[in-house]
This record gives C-alpha cells, structure tokens and sequence, in this order.
C-alpha cells in the first residue's frame, strides 16, 4: 500500500527555491533513507512535509493516504498520522510532556471520534509503550524540551512517535548530536516500532544510523533533487566516497 | 513639561486626618498617636511621586491623586456566602476578613491556637509591646510617600505572631474586600507578621472588589522571619478594574531562614506593588514569585528590591506576566549585594508574554553588587507567543487555538506550579484559564 507519493515537488523559502523536483515513494512496511550533504534541502523536504508555513510549494503534488498532503493543515496532518521528529525541538516551558502528551494524543482521538483519555488512562497507555521501547518515564513529569540535553530532545521526539502511533514518520536529523549509545537506545526503540503497515523515512547525513535502523530503499538528495536511489548498500558507498562525486553528476 | 504635583493633592488626606485626630484617635496608644503625626507631615512633605521620580519613571499617579477619596462608611452587609468564592472550601484554619479596612469578627473565624500564638486584629493589638516594636520595622515611613501614607491612616490589618517553634498546620487567610460606597473610597490595611525563631506558617493575603467603582486600597504588609523560622505568603488581587492599589511587602530574614512570596495581580486599573526582602542573616533563602494578568487599559507596577546584607544566602525571583488590549506592565528588580556578602547566589527573570499589540511591558534588571565572589543572573524577555512553538504543537495534532492555549497557560503555570497549597493552585489555576477564556469581548483571548 502506497503511504507517500511526491511529484515534482518543488518549494522555496523567501523565495528561494530549495527543493528543485523531488519523486519518491514510500509504500507501508518500509524504510527509506534520504541522504546528503549540508543544504541539499533534507531538512526543507521534512519540513514541507510538516507543513511549516515559512515554506511555499511552488509546483509539483504530495499524495498522502490518497489525500492531497498540501490541502491539510499541520494538525490535520498529525491526526492522519503523519510525524516528524526534529532535528531542533521547541521547548514549551511549564507543561509537562505528561500533560502535553495527552493532549496531543486526546486531539488525535477525537478527530478519530474515540473518547478523551484522562490523565490515569493516559499513564497507563503510556507505561506500556515504555515498556516496548524499554525507556523510564524520567522525561514525563518535566516541561516539554526545556532545559533537555540534545540528547534527551531527541529521545523525547521518539518517545512521542512511541505514543502517537503515525503511520509514516520522518526522523529528521535524529542522529545528529548523539553519541554511539544513545544513538543505539534511538534507533532500537524506531526498530521495535516498525510494523506492516507504517514506514519510516530516516533523513540523514551520515551512514552511522543506518547500521543500526536498516533501510529498504537508500536516496540521494543534492542541489534539491535526489541524484541517485539504491538499496541499503549505498549509504556504505556514500560512507565510503562522500557526496562530491553525485554532486558532480547532479550538476 | 514635567509634572508638578502640588500641595493640593496632598490636602485632602491631611485634612482628613485632621478630622480623624480630632474625633476618636485619642483611644489610641500615644507612641501610635504620636507615629501617625509624623507619618502625616512625612506624606505631605514627600507629596505624590512623579515620572520625575526614577522608581515611579513608567507609572504616572496624576489620575490617582485626582481622584478625593474619602474614608469608607461601615458596612454590615457583606454574607459569608459572599466570600465563599475568596477563601480555600473547608479550610479549618485561620481566616481573617477585614471589609473596608475594618475587622469583622463575625465573618471571621480564629480556631484554637499552640500556646503563645497571637493572631487577630491589629486594631487589638496596638498596646502590645511587640507591635510597638516592630511596627515600621521594615517599612520606614522615611522616602515612601505611600508607605507613610498608610502608617498615618492604618487602624486595622492583621497582626500574627507566632512564638519561637510554633508551626501552623494551615494557612492563615486573611481577606480585604472593598464594598460599594457613595464617594470613591480609600483603606490602608497594615499587616503585621512576626515568625520568631523556628515558626513557620503559610499565609493567603487577598484584596477584592465587591464592587465595580473606584477606590484606593494602600496596603503595607511587614513580615519579619526570624532565625530558622518560614514564612510562605501567597498574596492574589483581584480589585476592581477601576480601583487603584497601591501595596508594599517588606521582609526581614535572619539565619538560615526561608521565605516566600507568590503574588497573582489581576485586578485594579492602576495597581502598583513595592516588594522588599532583606537577607539579613546567613543562610537565608528567598524566594519573589509573581504572575500578572491584565488587559484593557490596566496599568501594573512591581518594584522589587533584594538586599544581600551578609554572606552565604539565596534569593530567588521569577515574575511573569501576560498582557492583553492596551495594558501596560512595568517590572522593575534590584538586587544589592552588600560588600559583606559574598557567596551570594540571586537569579531574576521577568517574561512578558503580549497577546495584543497594543501592550507594553517595560523591564529594567538592576544589579548593585559590592562583593566579588557572587553569582547573579538576571533576564528579561517580551513578546508574543513564539511562533515555532505553534507550529511544533500543531505537528502534534493540536489546532492553532488550542496550541496557543496550552502555550499561555504553560507561561502562567511556570508561575502557579510554585503555590504548594493544593486548593489555592487550584483556584488560581481557575482564575488564570477562565481570564484567558473571557477575552476583550468574551470570544476567548487566543483566537488568533
């Protein structure tokens, strides 16, 4: 089944385009790795896909579920079940992730027209996605973000992936900043999420992740375009190379 | 052209007073008869302070002094189950009403106390020693117009003092509400609390308008917290939007002493609150919270002052406010640090949060440090709600309004998460989420 389908995307911030003719697609069951080099617009991909507003398509279309993705407002978006995690999390002084977690989940469950979980049904539902990715709940009782470590943001990011359940996720940048272990405890609670019928798409400079959360279908993005597609084997290629090389043929 | 303020502004009051010796005030200890009389000349010699004045640079006083306000006429008709909704349900505790400056006995509830504990009226306590002693302690009459003010005009307030080791279970209420009058009226409540050595107690101080008009509440609360003693004060106005409210909290501490203060403003249409906390012994840790909410044309003033006068202690300010309509906040935060007292360790934060773009806050940190081996921070932000923070809720599913609502109520919560009585949170949890509800015309505040 078809999650995601981009054609000929192109979009621009301040008028400067970015994203230059983007095609992919992810069916469910999958992961897909979209590699490159600083300013190739990864982050801009993720963020046009969040529907940040600071970004205009300028042409070209993104199916989502069968939808038109460009139609739907960023909420709509996660209560479809579309999540980014981000590469710079917002803190949110004087809620706790608790508290803002059940009202994500709680918006989520009343576009779907199931009933509000209280703050008891909501600790007990969260308990046991703790338990499948195998975390503490050292995290819920503070302010969203604020005053987290970079690795502790990006631990939160997949902790709210755990428990919004989306469909297809976006991991934008969530290796950078972490070291070897917390790189590991990330990508095994990503792996103990997968299941057939959601995808991932791990967006990334480096191959580093990929050892460890292993992907279907690895793309190459230069210049806002992605220049190259494969399997798992070329991210150890572009490990190996650098990006210099598709750089060139891109241009 | 500058201001004047002249003589005739002060006029009135000395007259007033004037009126007030002449009839009854003779029932009045001499040393309280004799303070009141120079407290008078002092007022009249300082008269109102003007923009001119660097502590009153932000709040003009020319509509205030304008305004006759005369002494209250004795009200008997205030219910208690018109109060309900100004005091903690069932609570078992102290509770202290005062309506128009004056005691009410019968609205008033004092349980059965440890031994040594005095707590009541001040009015009925003027010829203790204790008052006598401590009276203006804190609070000088000496460059304090207001201050001075309310010493010449004070017949009433609470008066607790608690004996050394003394602990109260529970907090001590104490509630100022100002009914209709026929001329704008004024009170001058004086608070007096004295913790000696190793007492401790909460106190919940309000100040309510039971009416829509204009009237002055000039209040002064002096807390003295003696070696090892704890005093946690929480303080909420709610006067009338056309009142003006004009207050000073003054602290003492000593060693190793705690002290509190969490202070919620919404009401008054001017209101203007002058907060000083002295660290006056080593060990001492205190804390000034505070979170303001206005909107219209409100107009809201802290000016605080922290003195470090010995080493070794903590203070602690955090004030927030959020702004709506054409309001204004000023926050003004001074912190000494004497050249004794080193091992300071004093962090300050003022946020503005702005919802209109009309309003305007004006914050100034003021950092006096005479020692070197201290740490002080201090911060000051202003603005509206942050934009990616929006977004960031929203790509969690939650709509545009609900992501600025649970943004607000974050930036108020940063302040009421610091009140530890659970009922009192949760009442200004209350007030807090129905002032963002209502909005300027009753279509919710955050609508964008």
């Amino acid at each position: 089944m078809t999650l995601l389908e981009i054609k000929n995307l192109h979009a621009s911030v301040d008028g400067k385009e970015i994203l230059r003719g983007i095609d992919l697609t992810v069916n469910a069951g999958e992961v897909h790795a979209i590699m490159g080099p600083n300013g190739s617009g990864k982050s801009t991909l993720a963020q046009v896909l969040a529907g940040h507003p600071a970004f205009e398509v300028t042409e070209g279309s993104v199916t989502y579920l069968g939808k038109n993705l460009m139609d739907l407002a960023p909420e709509e978006r996660a209560r479809d079940g579309l999540f980014i995690a981000f590469q710079y999390p917002v803190a949110i002084r004087g809620i706790t992730n608790a508290y803002f977690l059940r009202s994500a989940v709680n918006a989520i469950r009343k576009q779907r027209g199931d009933e509000e979980l209280d703050m008891l049904d909501f600790i007990e539902i969260l308990e046991e996605k703790l338990k499948v990715i195998g975390w503490d709940d050292s995290l819920m009782n503070r302010p969203v973000n604020d005053g987290f470590s970079g690795g502790e943001k990006k631990r939160n990011e997949i902790l709210q992936m755990a428990i919004l359940e989306p469909k297809l996720a976006i991991l934008d940048e969530t290796d950078s900043g972490l070291d070897i272990d917390a790189l590991k405890i990330v990508a095994d609670a990503v792996n103990k999420l997968r299941r057939p019928d959601n995808a991932t798409v791990v967006v990334t400079h480096y191959q580093r992740i990929l050892a460890y959360i292993v992907p279907d279908r690895v793309h190459v993005l230069a210049n806002g375009k992605i220049v190259k597609s494969g399997g798992k084997d070329l991210a150890l290629e572009l490990e190996r190379r650098g990006y210099d090389w598709l750089k060139a043929e891109a241009a | 052209m500058p201001s004047t303020q002249t003589a005739d502004e002060t006029a009135p009051y000395l007259a007033q007073f004037e009126a007030v010796a002449a009839n009854g005030a003779s029932a009045v200890p001499a040393w309280l008869k004799q303070l009141r009389e120079q407290a008078i000349q002092q007022f009249v010699a300082l008269g109102f302070p003007t923009t001119r004045d660097e502590r009153w640079r932000f709040t003009s006083l020319k509509s205030l002094a304008a305004v006759n306000f005369t002494l209250p006429k004795h009200r008997d008709d205030v219910t208690p189950e018109s109060l309900q909704q100004y005091l903690l349900p069932g609570d078992k505790g102290v509770r202290l009403v005062f309506v128009n400056g004056a005691f009410v006995e019968s609205l008033s509830t004092v349980p059965e106390l440890p031994t040594g504990c005095t707590v009541g009226s001040l009015a009925g306590a003027f010829d203790s020693d204790v008052v006598r002693e401590h009276l203006g302690r804190t609070a000088p009459d000496g460059d304090n117009p207001f201050t001075a003010l309310n010493t010449a005009f004070a017949n009433d307030g609470a008066f607790v003092h608690l004996p050394p080791d003394v602990v109260l279970e529970r907090p001590v209420q104490i509630l100022f509400v100002s009914t209709p009058q026929d001329q704008p009226a004024m009170s001058h409540p004086r608070n007096l609390f004295i913790l000696e050595r190793g007492a401790s107690a909460e106190f919940v101080e309000s100040y309510v308008g039971l009416t829509d008009g204009s009237y002055l509440t000039n209040t002064v609360t002096e807390i003295i917290v003696a070696d090892g003693a704890r005093a946690d004060c929480y303080r909420v106005q709610r006067e009338s939007k056309s009142a003006y409210h004009i207050a000073t909290t003054n602290s003492q501490l000593g060693k190793d002493s705690r002290f509190g203060l969490t202070s919620v403003t919404l009401g008054a249409a001017l209101s203007r609150h002058d907060i000083s906390m002295s660290m006056q012994g080593e060990g001492g840790d205190g804390t000034l919270n505070g979170l303001y909410l206005v909107d219209e044309k409100q107009h809201v003033d802290h000016s605080t002052v922290i003195e470090h006068a010995v080493p070794h202690c903590d203070s602690h300010e955090y004030f927030n406010g959020i702004l709506d309509g054409h309001s204004r906040a000023v926050f003004s935060g001074k912190i000494i640090v004497r050249p004794d007292a080193q091992k300071t360790d004093s962090k300050q934060t003022n946020n503005n949060l702005l919802l209109s773009e009309w309003a305007r806050a004006d914050s100034q940190p003021q950092l006096e440090i005479y020692a070197d081996d201290v740490r002080c921070t201090h911060g000051a932000t202003l603005g509206p709600l942050d934009e990616d923070a929006i977004f960031y809720l929203q790509s969690r599913g939650l709509n545009a309004l609900a992501a600025r609502a649970l943004l607000t109520r974050g930036f108020g919560d940063e302040i009421l998460k610091r009140v530890a009585i659970p009922d009192l949170r949760g009442q200004l949890e209350v007030l807090l989420k129905n002032w963002l509800d209502r909005g300027e015309q009753g279509q919710g505040r955050l609508s964008p």
